[in-house]
C-alpha cells in the first residue's frame, strides 16, 4: 500500500507542474523504467533507454512470467508500465487489467464494458484493438464501439465516457488515443463502410467535444484554411476537401483515421495519416479524392491543418496512409533537419521537413514495388509530389472488371499498421514489412448504410521471384532513403518493432517468435516461440531494478484472415518454396502475455 | 431492398420447370447439375448449383460467386471460403447447408457469444452487393467446397447470360 501511495504523489506532482504539451505523458515516457504510451514516446520512436539486456547478453534471456488474457482474437498494441502497476488491453469486449508487478502480476482491478456483439462484424478485419493511453492519473480506453472512456488508474472506475461514432453505419474504433496537452485525440475506422473519417478532440478532465477534423469536405469539415494551409508548400485553396470529388461522393469518402498519432511539443503540432477513399472501385470516384492518403500536421489546440501531403491521389489498390508518422531530428545535407519519416502501405518510405511539410524523399523500402516508378521530385514540375503509376499495374486505366495482376505490393501494403522503431545510436529504422503482392479486380457496387461498400476481389500471395516468404524485417536509412539490411521472414512481420539502447532490436513473427537481432548487424541473437502468433508490439520497461521485454501473443487480424487460411498462388512454379503454407500448420489463436528478463 | 430475398428465390423457383439435360446424374445430391435455364444450373431439387465443363470453364454464376465473395465474404471468412481466425469455412456450410438455411444466415445474419467465442455474422439483408449475387455466392462456395474447382479466380468462364445481366440492373437498381 505503501508503494501504492507514493506512485499516487508522484502523478500529483506531475500534474500540479502541468502546462503544455501534457507533463504527465512527457515525464513518464522520459522516465525509461516506464512504457507510458503505445508508440514509446510522443515522437513515435518506440526506443527505449533501457541497456541492461544488452547485444552481448540477450541470448541468455528467459521467460520471467506470464499472463492469460481469457480473449482469443487478434492482440494488437502493447501493455503499458506505469510505476508499479501494468495496464494490459484485450480485443473485443476489450477488458482492461491493472496488474500489480509488486505482486507477480496480481489482478488489482479489472474493467470490462458492454458493448452490443453486433459491433463484431462491421469491424473490417478481427476485433483487435492497439491499446492503451496513461494520463494525469487516467487510463484512457478506445473501445471497438466507439465508446472513449477514462479510468481512474488506482481504481479502474469510469471518470467519463463519451460517444465517437455509429457503428450500425459501419463507424468503429481499433486504434490507442493520444493525450495532449488538455486533449484526448481519436480517429476512427470504417473505410471498408464508406464512413467518412475523422480525428476528434475531446476534453481530457470532462469528455467533452472539442473539434472534429474530418478527412474530406468543405473548409469547415476539414478544419483548413485556403490561404494558410499548405500541400507541398502552396495554399490548398477554397474547399480542397470537395474539389477533388464528383458531387456528393465525398460523404462516403473513407479516409479514416485508425493509425498512429505522434506529437510535437516544440511546433506543437500533431501528426496522422488518413486512409482509403471508399470504395476499392476507383472507377466509381473519379479525381485525387483528398484527403484520404494524407499525411496531416494539425494543431492539437483548434484542430486546424499546417499543412498535408497526399501520398497516393485517387487510390487505385487499397493503400491507406494510416502508418506511424515517426519524428526524429536527423542531419541532412550538412544542416540538422526536424524530419518526419514515413512507411506507407504503397510501398514508398517518405522523409518530410515536418515543419514545413517539405518533401525531401521518396524511395521504396522494398524492391519488390512495381505500381510506381517514382515520386516526382521536381519542385517545377506540374506533377511535384505525385507517384508515377506503371499503366500495367493501374486498376483505374484497365478499369472495371478487369483483373490486374501481379501488382505490389498487396493491399496489405509493403507495411500495415504495426510499428517501425528508430534507434538514435545507429540513426536507422527498423521496419516490419509485408512482402506480397496482388491480382485487383475492381467491379460497381451500391452503397449501403452501415454495409460493406468494398467493390473490387483481391488475391494476395507471395512477391514472385523473390525468397519465397512473405515477408521481411529490414533497417532503413531515412536520409539516403536506402535499405541498411534485411532479414526474410516466412509470413508478413505483422509485430511493431522496440529498438533498445542496449543495440537490441525485438520483433515478433505470426508463427509466435519473438525475436532479438543486432541493431547493427541484423545478426539473431535470440528466439522463443510464444503460444501463438504475434501481431502485437513489443515493449520494455525495468521494475526493482530488473529490465524486462513484454509482448502479446495472440494471431488474428487482417494477418489472420489471409494467412490463416494460406494464401494462393497463381504461379506454380514457385510452389515448392513453401513460404505460404497455411499459417495454422504452425499456430493457434490464445491471447497471452509473455514476460521476457535475464536470469537473476 | 428485402425484396431483393423474395425476387432471388423467386428466379431459383421459376427455373424449377427449367430444361432437363441430357444425362441426369442419380438425383438426391445437393451438388449435381440435371438442368439449366439460360447458363445457371440446377439440382434435382431445383436449387442452384455449378457445372464445370471437361476443359474447366466454370458456369458464369461460379465466376461470379467466386469474385462477389472476396469482395463481401473474405474480410471475415478468408480467401476461397478457406475461413479465417475468427469466422467458419463457408466452402464446407455451402455443401453441407440446406440452401434455404444459407439464405436465411446470410439475410438475417446469427450471433454466438459466448465465454469462448464472440461470433457474429451481420444480417445482409439490405445490401444489394450480396443479395443480388446470393445464388452466385451460394454457386461458388458449392463448387469450391465439393472440390468441383481448385482455389484461386477461375482461369476459363461461359460468358454471362442475357438472364443474369437482366436479373442484375434489376436488383442493383442500374
Amino acid at each position: 500500500m505503501k508503494r501504492m501511495l507514493a506512485f499516487t504523489a508522484a502523478v500529483a506532482t506531475a500534474m500540479a507542474g502541468q502546462a503544455l504539451a501534457n507533463e504527465s505523458v512527457k515525464s513518464l515516457t522520459k522516465n525509461p523504467n516506464g512504457w507510458a504510451i503505445q508508440t514509446g514516446d510522443y515522437a513515435n520512436t518506440r526506443y527505449s533507454n533501457l541497456d541492461q539486456i544488452n547485444r552481448g547478453n540477450v541470448g541468455d534471456l528467459q521467460v520471467a512470467w506470464t499472463f492469460s488474457t481469457g480473449v482469443l482474437r487478434g492482440h494488437e498494441g502493447s501493455p503499458l508500465v506505469i510505476g508499479d502497476t501494468m495496464f494490459v488491453h484485450t480485443p473485443f469486449p476489450n477488458i482492461v487489467y491493472a496488474l500489480d508487478l509488486n505482486n507477480n502480476g496480481a489482478i488489482k482491478w479489472k474493467y470490462e464494458p458492454k458493448q452490443d456483439p453486433d459491433v463484431i462484424p462491421v469491424m473490417c478485419c478481427d476485433t483487435v484493438n492497439r491499446g492503451l493511453a496513461y494520463a494525469e492519473g487516467k487510463v484512457f480506453l478506445h473501445q471497438a464501439d466507439t465508446t472513449v472512456v477514462a479510468l481512474n488508474a488506482n481504481t479502474g472506475e469510469v471518470v467519463w465516457s463519451a460517444v465517437n461514432g455509429d457503428p450500425s453505419k459501419g463507424e468503429t474504433n481499433t486504434a490507442t488515443v493520444l493525450p495532449v496537452k488538455d486533449k484526448i485525440i481519436v480517429g476512427i475506422s470504417g473505410g471498408e463502410f464508406g464512413v467518412r473519417g475523422h480525428v476528434t478532440a475531446y476534453n481530457i478532465n470532462t469528455g467533452e467535444q472539442e473539434w472534429r477534423a474530418y478527412s474530406m469536405g468543405p473548409d469547415s469539415d476539414t478544419l483548413m484554411d485556403p490561404e494558410k494551409t499548405t500541400h507541398l508548400g502552396k495554399p490548398v485553396g477554397k474547399d480542397s476537401g470537395t474539389a477533388t470529388w464528383e458531387g456528393d461522393q465525398w460523404q462516403i469518402g473513407g479516409g479514416t483515421t485508425w493509425g498512429w498519432y505522434s506529437y510535437d511539443p516544440d511546433l506543437d503540432l500533431f501528426y496522422y495519416g488518413t486512409g482509403n477513399p471508399s470504395t476499392w472501385n476507383p472507377t466509381q470516384r473519379p479525381g485525387d479524392n483528398r484527403w484520404s492518403m494524407t499525411i496531416f500536421a494539425r494543431d492539437p489546440d483548434d484542430g486546424m491543418a499546417k499543412w498535408a501531403y497526399q501520398m497516393t491521389p485517387h487510390d487505385e489498390w487499397d493503400f491507406d496512409g494510416i502508418n506511424e508518422m515517426i519524428l526524429v531530428d536527423q542531419e541532412m545535407g550538412g544542416a540538422m533537419r526536424k524530419l518526419l519519416v514515413h512507411f506507407d502501405r504503397n510501398g514508398l518510405g517518405y522523409t518530410l521537413d515536418r515543419e514545413s511539410g517539405e518533401l525531401l524523399v521518396a524511395e521504396k523500402y522494398d524492391p519488390a514495388v512495381n505500381w510506381t516508378t517514382g515520386v516526382d521530385m521536381d519542385k517545377n514540375s506540374a506533377n511535384y509530389g505525385r507517384p508515377a503509376v506503371v499503366a500495367q499495374y493501374s486498376t483505374e486505366q484497365n478499369g472495371e472488371d478487369v483483373n490486374t495482376t501481379g501488382v505490389c505490393p498487396a493491399a496489405l501494403g509493403s507495411k500495415d499498421q504495426q510499428p517501425a522503431a528508430f534507434s538514435p545510436r545507429t540513426g536507422l529504422f527498423y521496419v516490419p514489412t509485408n512482402h506480397v503482392c496482388m491480382d485487383y479486380e475492381p467491379f460497381r457496387v451500391s452503397y449501403t448504410a452501415g454495409q460493406p461498400y468494398v467493390g473490387a476481389t483481391l488475391s494476395m500471395y507471395p512477391a514472385p521471384s523473390s525468397h519465397g516468404g512473405m515477408g521481411n524485417f529490414i533497417a532503413w536509412d531515412a536520409t539516403e532513403g536506402e535499405i541498411v539490411w534485411s532479414l526474410p521472414e516466412k509470413f508478413s512481420v505483422w509485430s511493431g518493432a522496440l529498438a533498445t539502447a542496449g543495440d537490441v532490436v525485438f520483433y515478433g513473427t505470426l508463427e509466435g517468435f519473438l525475436k532479438a537481432v543486432d541493431a547493427r548487424s541484423g545478426q539473431e541473437l535470440y528466439k522463443f516461440k510464444t503460444p501463438s502468433g504475434i501481431i502485437g508490439n513489443v515493449m520494455t520497461y525495468s521494475h526493482d531494478g530488473r529490465q524486462y521485454v513484454a509482448v502479446l501473443s495472440g494471431i488474428g487480424g487482417w494477418a489472420g484472415i489471409g494467412l490463416a487460411a494460406g494464401l494462393t498462388n497463381p504461379n506454380d512454379g514457385l510452389g515448392a518454396v513453401g513460404g505460404y503454407a497455411g499459417l495454422n500448420n504452425y499456430t493457434a489463436l490464445g491471447g497471452q502475455l509473455t514476460v521476457f528478463a535475464l536470469p537473476n | 431492398m428485402n425484396n431483393v430475398t423474395p425476387r432471388a428465390l423467386g428466379l431459383a423457383v421459376f427455373c424449377a420447370a427449367a430444361v432437363a439435360l441430357a444425362s441426369p446424374a442419380p438425383a438426391q445430391d445437393n451438388l449435381t447439375a440435371v438442368s439449366e435455364d439460360d447458363g445457371k444450373f440446377f439440382t434435382a431439387d431445383d436449387v442452384p448449383t455449378f457445372k464445370i465443363e471437361a476443359d474447366g470453364t466454370v458456369d458464369w454464376y461460379t465466376f461470379s460467386g467466386f469474385r462477389r465473395y472476396h469482395a463481401e465474404c473474405h474480410v471475415c471468412h478468408g480467401p476461397d471460403g478457406e475461413g479465417s481466425t475468427y469466422a467458419p469455412a463457408l466452402k464446407k456450410s455451402a455443401v453441407d447447408m440446406d440452401y434455404y438455411d444459407f439464405i436465411d444466415v446470410v439475410t438475417n445474419g446469427r450471433t454466438k457469444v459466448g465465454a469462448s467465442q464472440q461470433s457474429v455474422m451481420p444480417a445482409f439483408g439490405t445490401n444489394p452487393n450480396v443479395m443480388c449475387y446470393l445464388d452466385d455466392i451460394y454457386i461458388y462456395l458449392k463448387a469450391h467446397g465439393s472440390g468441383a474447382i481448385p482455389r484461386g479466380r477461375p482461369p476459363k468462364k461461359a460468358s454471362k447470360p442475357e438472364t443474369a445481366r437482366e436479373f442484375e440492373n434489376a436488383c442493383m437498381g442500374n
